[in-house]
């Protein structure tokens, strides 16, 4: 019954500090956070203060749109701090973790749970928000089933962990989240894995199993979706990450929430990329650091750390905390220096997805890549490119035009709902014209949340 | 490279705003990044980028004109000797160049200075950085002008090209029709008489003193007068190298087909809009031989792909990203009507010898409605899926 989805569009970028397949166990100690910036959209209420005894499960702040959406501490201890930037914005709340990881305590025994009273757990636990919802990438709200829930089993993007990996081992946790989502939607549930890689996601039972093959961004669940069975126009599907499901799966097998995850520590300037466990918000330093650490920097040279891929993560300082839904860290050099001529040289130690360099000759080599933009910015000229990187039936310039223009008909049109930041990351890396595609879209998707 | 970089960082205070030079901002960081990639990182999204720019797409592209350019100097010499009787210089290879190279530097000179003064003016009062653009449309604008051209309507043709073929619109990458053809169709019904006729495609034979039996016209001006194919002075074999009297950089096929193969393989230019403008050109004369009225309409269907500016067009004109369709799907519409319109042109209108580039404007103006059906395709799709789920 599962089938295999051949794509064809996309482009693998491929780079140098791929995580080896060892696994550092880091001792929950220190400072984790939960930042509500991670969240889009969402405007934080404190319910802790510094001092206040949490534990794992407890939770730290609510979002006032939708103040049944519970952000949960993932570790047990003392609230350290409540981190402000500028107008009073909430950055991160910070939690000194005891080591004793005790958990609040929630209704998880499945079988006997309603569907309302297994969202509330949900939503009490925290978990909730590790739900989105496809259109517009955002966390669902509770008052509407899912026609399906989707999710990806492995990730393509450049450096991203191999989930099958990961996920050894976790398999009955993920076999009973399947059973919890099952329980949300009246639909199906999907499952989105790679062709020809054994996984542990290849044996769950009560989900429907779809294979896919070809470059990135094929591990996207936003292009699993379009090619399963696409967002209409008043439809509402839930995706959620795989180490996610795992989590979920786990508070309703053990009755405590452990937010227990498994991140690839990743990119040219970490000496030794590998993978390391830990809980969920950790601070970046300190999983940096258990993976070895960053490679010593010559004077006048920097790294930027990213929580996330190099195409769509977020940059973060030394200081800053892991998102709590990060799966991977990049650490690459930073490119702010001058090149002379550079864009008439041949460039060997650059990647293109144009054939003007040379890269396409060598498709096995890996690339060291800094965070130079390359260029300047300028009005779209190039056309068909665009088209070539996303494997959707959707013309990207005409849809980012239309949010640019404000133009409600056509974005609905053009398949605004199908798509999220990700899904145009690779188009946004490779613009000529430098523009910030992955900005625009989300100003657009917010104007449609705003106005619709 | 390290002392040139102290030196730009030294004088750059004074273009900046507040400076000194502050109007000519634009100018010198176009210089600037001319010579120094800049040290901008990215802020959002994505934290990687591709190493192409505009300036690499840009350079390709001019590149790619080169061998075109390069052949246009040797036969401007060539056709000049030739009908001036001077055999031993038209067999020289270097003398043919180096009088071509004089005749048509002055050109690509005017043509460059008049639209990047334009581009930088511009520029700066829109507080922009300097597109690459004009880049390319520099090096057609030359290549698409008869060698006794008039410097001064260069220069007129190329300020019309930018300022109201382009600059009107925005800029590179908002303009409708392609600023080369535009400067070309200016000249055309501006200055009739010094863009066509039998005289203005070779030097110096406007001044007179040529051979008698030389005739300056092109094969597609001896064509539209009525004369037989088989009666034509030059052969396909002549049209296939070049060694022809036409537009400085248009008459050599087999030098445009290198520039095209380039454009190919880098993939800066689409091989659905090159290969469908070919298809166009080609089926329409298949058509003519087929109908067979005349002798013009006999001339074999693949023989017009080699004359005048067609391939030209194909390769350099049509392909421009701002100003073709924009669609996959768009762009082989949009080829093969311009191919097949400019056959159409040629052989049924004898006002006008050569079709290709009044077939390029027009479907420039066309091509955004052919998107339009397009992208409409695709909407209609999106909401059929909506009612076949209710």
């Amino acid at each position: 019954m599962s089938k295999v989805i051949k794509l064809k569009k996309g482009l693998d970028i491929k780079l140098v500090g791929a995580a080896e397949k060892t696994v550092v166990e880091m001792p929950v100690k220190g400072l984790f956070a939960v930042c509500p910036t991670d969240y889009e959209g969402c405007t934080p209420k404190i319910l802790v203060k510094a001092g206040d005894v949490v534990k794992a499960g407890s939770p730290l702040f609510f979002d006032k749109n939708r103040p049944e959406v519970m952000f949960c501490s993932p570790v047990s201890g003392v609230v350290n701090a409540i981190n402000r930037g500028e107008k009073r914005k909430v950055l991160s709340v910070v939690v000194e973790a005891d080591g004793k990881q005790e958990s609040e305590t929630f209704a998880t025994d499945l079988a006997a749970l309603s569907r309302e009273e297994l969202i509330k757990t949900l939503l009490d636990s925290g978990l909730w928000s590790l739900f989105l919802q496809r259109p517009y990438g955002v966390i669902p709200s509770s008052a509407v089933a899912p026609r399906a829930i989707f999710i990806s089993a492995f990730d393509s993007a450049p450096l991203a962990a191999d989930m099958a990996f990961v996920l050894e081992g976790e398999k009955d946790n993920l076999q009973k989240g399947i059973e919890v989502l099952s329980k949300l939607t009246d639909g199906k549930v999907y499952v989105g894995l790679k062709s020809g890689v054994k996984s542990v996601c290849e044996d769950l039972q009560g989900a429907e199993k779809f294979y896919f093959d070809g470059p990135h961004p094929a591990g996207n669940v936003g292009v699993q979706i379009h090619h399963i069975a696409p967002v209409s126009a008043g439809e509402v599907v839930w995706t959620v990450n795989v180490q996610d499901l795992a989590i979920i799966g786990r508070l309703f097998r053990t009755g405590a929430l452990d937010m227990t995850r498994t991140i690839a520590v990743t990119g040219s300037q970490i000496e030794k990329p590998k993978y390391v466990k830990c809980v969920a918000g950790a601070g970046i330093n300190a999983v940096v650091a258990a993976a070895g650490g960053l490679k010593a920097q010559k004077e006048g040279e920097s790294v930027r750390l990213i929580d996330g891929n190099v195409l769509t993560g977020t940059k973060r300082s030394a200081d800053d905390y892991c998102s709590v839904k990060c799966n991977q860290i990049t650490a690459i050099p930073e490119g702010d220096k001058y090149e002379f001529l550079g864009w008439a040289m041949p460039r060997l130690n650059k990647f293109s997805a144009s054939h003007s360099y040379f890269s396409w000759l060598c498709p096995k080599k890996e690339y060291d890549l800094d965070t130079n933009l390359n260029g300047g910015v300028r009005a779209y000229v190039v056309t068909g490119l665009y088209e070539k990187l996303l494997p959707m039936d959707i013309y990207p310039m005409y849809l980012l035009k239309a949010i640019l223009a404000q133009d409600f008909d056509k974005m609905i049109g053009l398949g605004i709902y199908e798509v999220v930041e990700e899904d145009l990351a690779l188009c946004e890396f490779a613009d000529p014209s430098k523009t910030e595609i992955q900005t625009i879209l989300r100003d657009g998707i917010n104007l449609m949340i705003k106005e619709m | 490279m390290k002392a040139l970089r102290n030196f730009v960082d030294k004088i750059k205070p004074a273009f900046s705003k507040g400076g000194k030079f502050s109007a000519l901002g634009s100018t010198f960081e176009g210089f600037e990044t001319f010579l120094f990639v800049p040290n901008t990182v990215t802020k959002k999204g994505s934290h990687i980028r591709d190493c192409v720019d505009l300036k690499r797409v840009m350079i390709v592209v001019v590149l790619a004109l080169l061998p075109a350019a390069i052949f246009g100097m040797y036969n401007v010499g060539l056709q000049h000797f030739r009908a001036f009787g001077d055999l031993a210089a038209a067999d020289s290879i270097w003398q043919c160049f180096w009088f071509g190279f004089w005749k048509v530097l002055p050109i690509i000179v005017v043509s460059y200075v008049t639209g990047l003064a334009i581009e930088f003016a511009m520029a700066q009062i829109r507080g922009e950085e300097i597109n690459e653009g004009f880049l390319v449309s520099g090096m057609l604008i030359p290549l698409v002008m008869p060698v006794d051209i008039p410097l001064w309507i260069v220069a007129l043709g190329t300020a019309f090209a930018v300022v109201i073929g382009k600059e009107a619109f925005g800029g590179t990458g908002m303009n409708v029709f392609n600023p080369a053809i535009l400067a070309r169709a200016f000249i055309f019904f501006a200055y009739t008489s010094q863009i066509s006729g039998d005289q203005v495609w070779v030097e110096g034979l406007v001044k007179g003193g040529a051979l008698d039996t030389f005739s300056g016209a092109t094969p597609l001006t001896q064509l539209a007068d009525g004369l037989a194919p088989a009666a034509l002075q030059s052969t396909p074999m002549d049209w296939f190298i070049g060694t022809i009297p036409g537009s400085i950089g248009e008459t050599s096929f087999v030098a445009i087909m290198i520039g095209a193969a380039l454009l190919l393989v880098t993939g800066v230019a689409s091989w659905r809009t090159m290969l469908s403008v070919f298809a166009g050109g080609y089926l329409m004369g298949l058509l003519f031989n087929l109908i067979g009225a005349n002798d013009y309409m006999l001339l074999p269907a693949h023989h017009h792909l080699l004359l005048g500016g067609f391939a030209f067009g194909a390769v350099f004109m049509a392909t421009d990203p701002v100003t073709s369709a924009q669609t996959n799907c768009g762009k082989i519409i949009y080829g093969l009507m311009i191919g097949a319109l400019a056959v159409l042109i040629r052989v049924i209108n004898p006002g006008y010898p050569e079709g290709m580039m009044l077939a390029i404007l027009f479907m420039n103006g066309v091509a955004p409605l052919i998107d339009h059906y397009v992208v409409e395709a695709n909407i209609r799709r999106r909401n059929n899926r909506v009612k076949l789920v209710k």
